[in-house]
């Protein structure tokens, strides 16, 4: 067992693992943030993903030690309050969303694509989006929310 | 009764999106009880053997262990039964919670252990030895049948539906289109896998189950039966769903074990299943081989049809039954004239993972194989894929429209539609008439690129029931309780705006509640696009009789007469404005403020639609891209259109891969070969095409006031079908497409000629 602390939105979080916990595992059990969700446990569906020193990751793919001391946001950490951020409310305006399981990934990958590369290309952006599954929309609703997400985050 | 408020028909953006978005959902895997312990699934690594014994020794040394059960722990546990479509003869191949003394699927849960962590559990999971005598496996629906055991055959049952004088037609018939066709092994794959925990109250007697979905009720009063305990003593939950599908939500193994371990061990258990677990255990569908020949006139006008089919049933009969035979022989008719008709479906059991409905069960493959029979009668008359259908539509003048053929208990009674006045719009939409012009220049230059049309009635509004209860609070709130159930697919803001509308309620002030037992006596959950019909008419049922409720109340207390009385955005006042006015909760905290309704329909309706796809492949990859996909789809009133689009766009995409890349592959000892989403292959945002989307409200049913018909299905059910017709087009080689999914190694065989249009 290791003794670490993940730094998650903001938060320290002091925990005891085995060296096989998953960030995923810890993040949901160890930190009680249940947002980020498990998919398939083998880094395909990317439900899992979240921001490890602003990189989109797949949280079942990293183990817990890795991401100790790195900075670590989750879904949980998007909103401001009551304020949500710009991807979430276009999500929520474009239908990018049914059943939700895959939302919290799809909302991480985005953000922490446009944050680096605010001016990517749609197509450059698709390939983007097709590294995570979606079983309800068909994505043409996440690829309308993420494009008008997008432009309000460009906009000054 | 105060209607159009204009909330419905809007395109209201949905109540569940906050928590989904904030990360605040409450998945199965997301519950958590203090003390609770976890349970692992022991399965069969055989396709099919003899279970000699189960050796748990080194499982419960491990450490952390607390219990391993093999079926002598559950054998007076009946098997799970059948919920719809029973056939008694089917009861002997039903599935026990353990396998018994035979394993019949590689996934087959042989024992189960418990443990105080989750990797405990998993970690002596591998230390279960299980000693099997390996039998011979049968792998294809249409291979000669075997044992299941006691002298029982594989073939379970045979479906057989038929009307009219088959034998004359096809006498008399102008020429005989036959076909075989296959569609292949694939399953809803929901992102969330399946996850079941219970806890049990000894003080009050009472287990919970969380983690519930789809059918919760009857799921409640099973596990209830089948542990030998009163209905009211057991409750089941539904949270969060991630995406049903048809798969998620039925009665498993899984689910009657954590409830008879809480019972037993009195600790909370928790079961969540891993993403292969879901690929060879939660159910498979639509595997299907058909042959089918159509007696036709010189006009290739249909006679007759006789279809003969094989089901791969895989190791079980689960909780569907004969569901998805039953509705492929009564839905292959589409929305064709056809005389004389005769389905025979052979439900067969295989040595691969049991199989039940999956989005547009029956319809997904039998819209193919009339489809793609369609497409053959006009190669064969020598005319075009749309006068072909056109010359066999049912006409408007002629619904309703009985099938003499019935499915779930019901008689299939087309009630309402406008075939052709559909296909015009969908024709219209894509711009045929130029499309083909440019898709022949394309082909001129050299490009494989084609256009296929595909025609189907879907199936929704199952009844025979659904109760709402709709309470208004004092604090201004309602509250309306539904049996129904949520999958993502929108149940709750559907609700509220139909409420809303009726009673004059604001929206943002009306809460949902859905899949708890412990709140409304009964309830039949969502399936086969029945919420928003059956559900949303005892809610409009409920909210006109509270509306009157509200006013008469009102009138009391602000002495005026009820009927001069409206409500508007929670706000109770005279239509002439004069007056003082008082707020519904002001109302509600004077006098009780409950109305319930039943609303039940002994028939179900039928929305109808076209599929258009734009194909193109790749000549030395055998590699299909999906250029443009469009699907006019009639859905009689739009509750929601912008979640009405949500669900035709998504169905498509399953639809997609089930028609290019998803299927259930096995080798030759039926070893599963698609455990991973590496060998699984659903589209993502890349292969999806842009799907443009008519919403029609031309033929409202009449079975219904609002005049409601399910949009759940719509998307998926032509997609094979349109696909195979535009690949054949794209070839230019009509019936070229004999098989689902169409994967690169198959179509790649079809153009070298290796694998032939099979047309006779």
């Amino acid at each position: 067992m290791s003794d670490i602390v993940l730094h998650v939105n903001g938060q320290n979080h002091a925990i005891r693992v085995e060296p096989r916990r998953t960030l995923v595992d810890a993040l949901r059990e160890d930190c009680g943030l249940t947002g980020t969700h498990i998919g398939c446990e083998h880094g395909v569906c990317g439900a899992c993903t979240v921001l490890v020193d602003g990189e989109p990751v797949r949280a079942c793919l990293m183990f817990a030690e890795q991401a100790a001391g790195k900075p670590i946001r989750t879904v949980e950490g998007l909103a401001n309050g009551d304020a949500m951020h710009p991807m979430q409310t276009a999500f929520m305006e474009h239908h990018g969303l049914q059943c939700g399981f895959c939302t919290p990934g799809f909302l991480m990958l985005a953000i922490g694509v446009l944050e680096k590369e605010p001016d990517i290309s749609d197509d450059d952006m698709l390939d983007v989006l097709a590294s995570n599954l979606c079983r309800c929309t068909g994505y043409q609703n996440i690829i309308k929310a993420v494009r008008a997400a997008a432009a309000q985050m460009r906009a000054p | 009764m105060t209607q159009g408020r204009g909330l419905v028909g809007q395109s209201v953006l949905r109540k569940e999106d906050g928590p989904l978005l904030r990360g605040e959902g409450r998945f199965a895997a997301d519950i958590n009880f203090p003390g609770q312990l976890y349970m692992r699934v022991v399965r069969s690594p055989q396709a099919h053997g003899v279970l000699r014994g189960v050796d748990a020794t080194a499982a419960l040394a491990h450490p952390g262990v607390r219990a391993v059960w093999t079926f002598a722990d559950v054998a007076e546990i009946p098997p799970i039964d059948f919920r719809l479509t029973r056939i008694e003869t089917l009861a002997p191949y039903r599935q026990t919670v353990l396998a018994q003394d035979r394993v019949r699927y590689v996934g087959d849960p042989v024992a189960v252990v418990f443990a105080d962590s989750a990797f405990a559990a998993e970690d002596a999971a591998e230390l279960v030895e299980l000693h099997i005598d390996e039998l011979p496996v049968i792998l294809h629906a249409d291979a000669p049948t075997g044992e299941f055991r006691d002298g029982l055959s594989t073939e379970t049952a045979v479906i057989l539906k038929q009307y009219g004088d088959l034998d004359a037609a096809f006498d008399g018939a102008h020429a005989t289109v036959a076909l075989s066709l296959k569609i292949g092994r694939h399953s809803g794959v929901a992102l969330e896998t399946r996850g079941a925990i219970a806890r049990y109250n000894a003080e009050r007697d009472r287990l919970e189950m969380y983690g519930a979905a789809k059918v919760p009720h009857w799921n409640r009063d099973q596990i209830a039966r089948m542990l030998g305990r009163k209905p009211e003593s057991v409750n089941l939950f539904e949270g969060h769903v991630g995406g049903g599908f048809g798969i998620r939500g039925e009665l498993y193994p899984e689910d009657v074990l954590v409830c008879l371990a809480a019972l037993r061990m009195q600790r909370p258990i928790k079961w969540i299943e891993d993403r292969r677990e879901n690929l060879i255990a939660a159910n498979h569908s639509r595997q299907q081989t058909h042959h089918i020949r159509a007696a036709i006139d010189a006009d290739g006008r249909f006679l007759g049809i006789d279809a003969e089919y094989f089901h791969d049933q895989g190791g079980y009969m689960r909780t569907h039954a004969a569901t998805v035979p039953d509705l492929t022989a009564a839905m292959l008719p589409g929305p064709y004239r056809v005389p004389a008709y005769r389905a025979t479906g052979h439900i067969r059991l295989t040595n691969k993972t049991p199989g039940g409905t999956y989005r547009a069960p029956g319809r997904y493959e039998s819209t193919f194989v009339r489809e793609r029979l369609m497409d053959a009668i006009a190669t064969r008359i020598g005319v075009d894929v749309i006068e072909i259908r056109r010359r066999n539509l049912i006409d408007t003048s002629e619904m309703p429209y009985a099938r003499k053929l019935e499915t779930l208990g019901t008689d299939v009674v087309l009630d309402s539609g406008n075939y052709a006045g559909l296909l015009d719009k969908a024709l219209a939409g894509i711009g045929w008439d130029e499309l083909q012009r440019s898709l022949a220049q394309r082909r001129a230059a050299g490009e494989l690129v084609g256009a296929g049309l595909a025609m189907f009635v879907e199936k929704s509004g199952l009844g025979p029931f659904d109760d709402v209860r709709i309470a208004i609070e004092p604090s201004g709130g309602v509250e309306i309780v539904t049996g129904a159930a949520s999958v993502g697919q929108g149940v709750e803001t559907v609700m509220a705006q139909i409420c809303a509308d009726t009673l004059g309620a604001t929206y943002d002030r009306i809460r949902v509640v859905h899949g708890q037992t412990d709140r409304i006596g009964r309830g039949l959950g969502a399936f086969a696009s029945r919420v928003t019909v059956m559900t949303g008419e005892a809610v409009r049922l409920a909210s006109v009789t509270l509306h009157e409720l509200v006013c008469k109340a009102a009138a009391d207390m602000m002495q005026t007469d009820s009927r001069d009385l409206e409500i508007v955005a929670g706000l109770v006042s005279r239509r002439d404005g004069t007056g003082p006015s008082m707020s519904i909760g002001e109302v509600a905290a004077a006098t009780e403020l409950v109305a319930d309704a039943t609303f039940e329909s002994r028939h179900m309706n039928y929305p109808y639609g076209v599929h258009i796809a734009v194909a193109s492949v790749a000549r030395d990859t055998g590699a299909v891209t999906v250029e443009r996909y469009l699907v006019a789809y009639d859905v009689g009133k739009a509750v929601n259109p912008m979640l009405v689009e949500g669900q035709i766009v998504g169905g498509v995409a399953q639809g997609i891969g089930g028609a290019l890349y998803e299927e259930f592959l096995y080798d030759d000892r039926g070893e599963p070969l698609s455990v991973t989403f590496a060998d699984y292959l659903m589209p993502t945002a890349r292969e999806m095409p842009h799907v443009e989307v008519i919403i029609a409200e031309d033929a409202p049913s009449p079975l219904n006031p609002m005049g409601l018909k399910g949009a759940g299905e719509g998307g998926t059910n032509a997609v094979g079908a349109a696909m195979a017709a535009a690949i054949d087009a794209a070839l230019g080689r009509p019936g070229a497409v004999t098989e689902l999914p169409v994967t690169p190694q198959r179509l790649y065989a079809v153009m070298k000629g290796n694998i032939g249009n099979n047309q006779h």
